[in-house]
């Protein structure tokens, strides 16, 4: 297939994940904010938001201060960051154009009715009634699209490059999340199991909609190491970075067994597997959670980098 | 006036006669609704065309009327035949213009018309095509005023395009009106893309391997036929390439794949002369690929159509198309030219200035319904702005008469009423043979009285019918 191709696919995926990640955070960004302060603390959700979608120094750029208003904007609709959910959904359709004929035409009716339906919400909804449908619309979108990707597409390399996108991404996007919150995850933070940072880590497990799973896997209060450990090592969570390793080194695998070479890409997703696989979450969580999310994003972002050296350049 | 359902006369035609029992029965709201649910379809499947310089059109459907057209079987033989000659007689020409130059030393055609005509490519010269075939995907546009006439109105020998509409027109159709396909025996269009790969594999050069590997070769998204490119490429299984996906080496051209180069051995290519390699051609164009027309004259790869067919649809060339015919073929041509004047010539520019008012001048390389005066429906200052262009560079233009085209019932906010419409066959010329599918792309232009059909100002589109026997 060609590398173009392959390149489009990846990165179709990639954006489509991403307005859902984003989607998910504004989401739960609303419901900590209309909690009362004493229940959340006095720190600005709205910037951890920005933070968290990884845009913090392009939004203060053009904004001065983090507000619902201004985040809002930024993160849905503003047309100049190019990782609005608008502008994922833009992009996203670019590059299904481009690829037309790879995609099933589920998947394209996917995307292009997204597309259309985006136009009509203009420049943003006018009440939260309103964007919290938005919202809903952009996740359920993005399940179609997985949907239609998975019930519809040949089992050939154009699946597998756009599956490595949905992961890739993911990974990236569960690890922000961690990064952004680590420091409540610490037991030095605040008292263990305060209201406050109950309602935090119950905001982290939702935005990777993962509040129940938690309590069917530990079946346990909210306790931060565990919901480290959901997040990072569990591979029977989805978008546990265990999980997205799992995925990416079958995709991989499929790929170098149907071209019949491997290759940096393979090794580096089974490396990154193996880490994961050999850690435990007591030893990493009290003194270097911080330093191991870091080196995680950094051997994510290689991955990326060996696959588009490898394939889709 | 003809219409093509009610003649001239107002009887219906054979041709027309279930058609016209059939408007004459379903309900106007019926029609209507079809007609909303193609567009649905149409927007769903994204078939859409850019206007260049108008950014709120960057994707624009263009209006599908749901009457078909319909011509009889007789009348498509007389069009097949006179297709295929003049299809034929363009190949032998630009074979000779690029060769011996046998027509321009018998003086039926100008030599400055060739030399200086910025569409000539002297790259081409004496360089050998496969089965000296040059045109291998012709579009050629064709009216008629009466029942007898077909008109040729212009050749397209560049890179026509419009046929990803013929084949969406007539599936549409098939979903909503199969209740009048079951009245008439239409012959099929689907076999098309078929044709198509046939006729790129039989011109794969010499060195290629015996399946030979053919791509099509596109502009890219922001290209007004971009979906055309991307529909065309997935029908014939074949690879939609941008430049930046193709390389060359040692005069071979490659394309990038997932799993290292490929070797390509035929390039349909929707993309420009000028933009095909920044080498030879625009050094600013980044669409194309360095290298390859080095690879195009070594003979390691085919491009359909061959580089400078320009030469042969220029519409100063045009008017010496009945010429061209009989010096190559020894045949009367069978489809008729409309009458040009040839600006260049003084005593034709003062013809021409005198009856402006009464005459088509169009620019020698304008396109799309561009760059065109039609001087019945112009105003004074229109007019006069273009007898100023006329005298400062006349041999930028040709003038015609206004013809009176035919009409076809079509769906219009007052009901069903007469519009104008033109029909663009496509022609495939292989090593084997020449293929013309039964139909082609009927545009109409849905303003009343308006002649221009071109999608760009407002033309629609209708399902041709060729009747089988």
């Amino acid at each position: 297939m060609l590398s173009r191709t392959a390149d489009n696919l990846y990165w179709l995926a990639r954006y489509v994940e991403r307005a859902e990640y984003l989607a998910r955070i504004l989401d739960t960004t609303y419901r900590l904010t209309a909690l009362p302060l004493a229940y959340v603390g006095a720190s600005n959700e709205w910037e951890s938001a920005v933070a968290t979608a990884g845009c913090a120094s392009a939004f203060f750029a053009a904004h001065s201060e983090a507000n619902e208003e201004t985040v809002t904007e930024f993160l849905a609709f503003s047309t100049s960051n190019p990782s609005s959910i608008r502008n994922c959904f833009e992009t996203a359709r670019v590059n299904a154009r481009a690829v037309r004929t790879a995609l099933t035409i589920e998947m394209w009716d996917t995307i292009n009715s997204a597309w259309l339906e985006l136009k009509k919400w203009g420049n943003g909804p006018r009440s939260r009634e309103e964007f919290a449908r938005f919202l809903r619309w952009v996740q359920e979108s993005s399940l179609r699209f997985d949907g239609s990707a998975y019930r519809t597409m040949l089992r050939n390399d154009a699946y597998w490059f756009s599956r490595l996108g949905v992961f890739i991404e993911r990974a990236d996007n569960t690890a922000r999340i961690l990064d952004v919150k680590y420091h409540l995850l610490l037991p030095a933070h605040e008292k263990v199991g305060g209201p406050l940072d109950y309602f935090q880590w119950a905001a982290i497990l939702r935005s990777v909609s993962a509040l129940t799973s938690y309590h069917w896997v530990y079946r346990e209060n909210v306790k931060p190491w565990l919901v480290a450990d959901l997040l990072m090592l569990r591979d029977e969570m989805p978008r546990s970075l265990a999980s997205c390793y799992e995925n990416l080194v079958q995709n991989l695998d499929r790929i170098a067994h149907a071209y019949g070479r491997q290759g940096p890409a393979q090794r580096q997703a089974r490396a990154v597997r193996a880490r994961l696989q050999n850690s435990r979450i007591a030893e990493i969580f009290p003194t270097g959670l911080h330093e191991f999310i870091d080196d995680f994003v950094e051997d994510n972002n290689r991955l990326g980098t060996a696959i588009a050296q490898q394939y889709l350049l | 006036m003809f219409d093509e359902m009610r003649g001239s006369e107002g009887v219906v035609r054979p041709a027309y006669a279930e058609l016209s029992h059939w408007l004459g029965e379903v309900p106007p709201d019926v029609l209507d609704f079809r007609r909303r649910e193609a567009e649905l379809f149409f927007r769903r499947i994204g078939i859409t065309f850019a206007v260049y310089g108008d950014p709120e059109a960057q994707e624009r459907l263009i209006p599908f009327d749901v009457i078909p057209r319909i011509l009889s079987a007789a009348e498509w033989v007389i069009l097949q035949r006179g297709l295929e000659q003049r299809v034929k007689a363009i190949n032998a020409y630009l074979k000779d213009i690029y060769g011996r130059r046998e027509i321009l030393k018998a003086q039926i055609v100008p030599e400055d018309l060739v030399f200086q005509n910025p569409v000539f490519r002297p790259e081409m010269n004496g360089q050998k095509v496969p089965h000296d075939i040059y045109v291998h995907v012709a579009g050629i546009d064709i009216v008629r005023v009466d029942a007898e006439n077909f008109y040729v109105l212009e050749d397209n020998a560049r890179t026509p395009s419009g046929v990803s509409y013929m084949l969406e027109n007539r599936e549409i159709m098939l979903r909503l009106f199969p209740e009048l396909f079951s009245r008439y025996r239409v012959a099929p269009v689907e076999n098309y893309p078929d044709e198509l790969l046939a006729t790129l594999q039989s011109i794969a050069p010499p060195t290629a391997s015996a399946e030979p590997t053919v791509v099509l070769l596109t502009p890219g998204v922001y290209n007004s036929a971009y979906y055309e490119h991307s529909f065309l490429a997935d029908k014939l299984g074949v690879e939609l390439v941008e430049g930046r996906d193709l390389t060359v080496k040692d005069d071979v051209v490659h394309m990038r794949t997932t799993e290292g180069f490929k070797r390509v051995d035929v390039i349909y290519r929707r993309i420009d002369d000028d933009f095909l390699d920044p080498l030879v051609f625009r050094p600013d164009s980044a669409l194309g690929v360095p290298g390859l027309m080095s690879a195009y004259q070594a003979g390691n790869v085919t491009l359909a159509n061959a580089v400078g067919t320009g030469i042969a649809d220029d519409k100063a060339v045009y008017s010496y198309m009945p010429e061209i015919v009989r010096f190559y073929l020894g045949e009367e041509p069978l489809l008729k030219n409309v009458p040009t004047w040839r600006c260049r010539d003084s005593e034709h520019l003062s013809y021409v200035l005198d009856h402006i008012e009464d005459l088509v001048v169009k620019e020698v390389h304008g396109s799309g319904g561009y760059g065109m005066l039609i001087g019945p429906k112009a105003d004074k200052a229109t007019v006069a702005a273009f007898r100023a262009k006329l005298k400062s560079d006349p041999k930028n233009f040709i003038a015609q008469p206004t013809l009176a085209l035919s009409t076809c019932p079509t769906c219009v906010e007052e009901g069903i009423a007469p519009r104008h419409v033109d029909l663009r066959p496509f022609v495939l010329s292989g090593r084997d043979r020449v293929r013309i599918v039964p139909g082609g792309l009927t545009r109409v232009a849905l303003k009343k009285g308006s002649l221009v059909v071109n999608s760009s100002q407002g033309g629609g589109t209708k399902d041709t019918w060729v009747l089988d026997g």
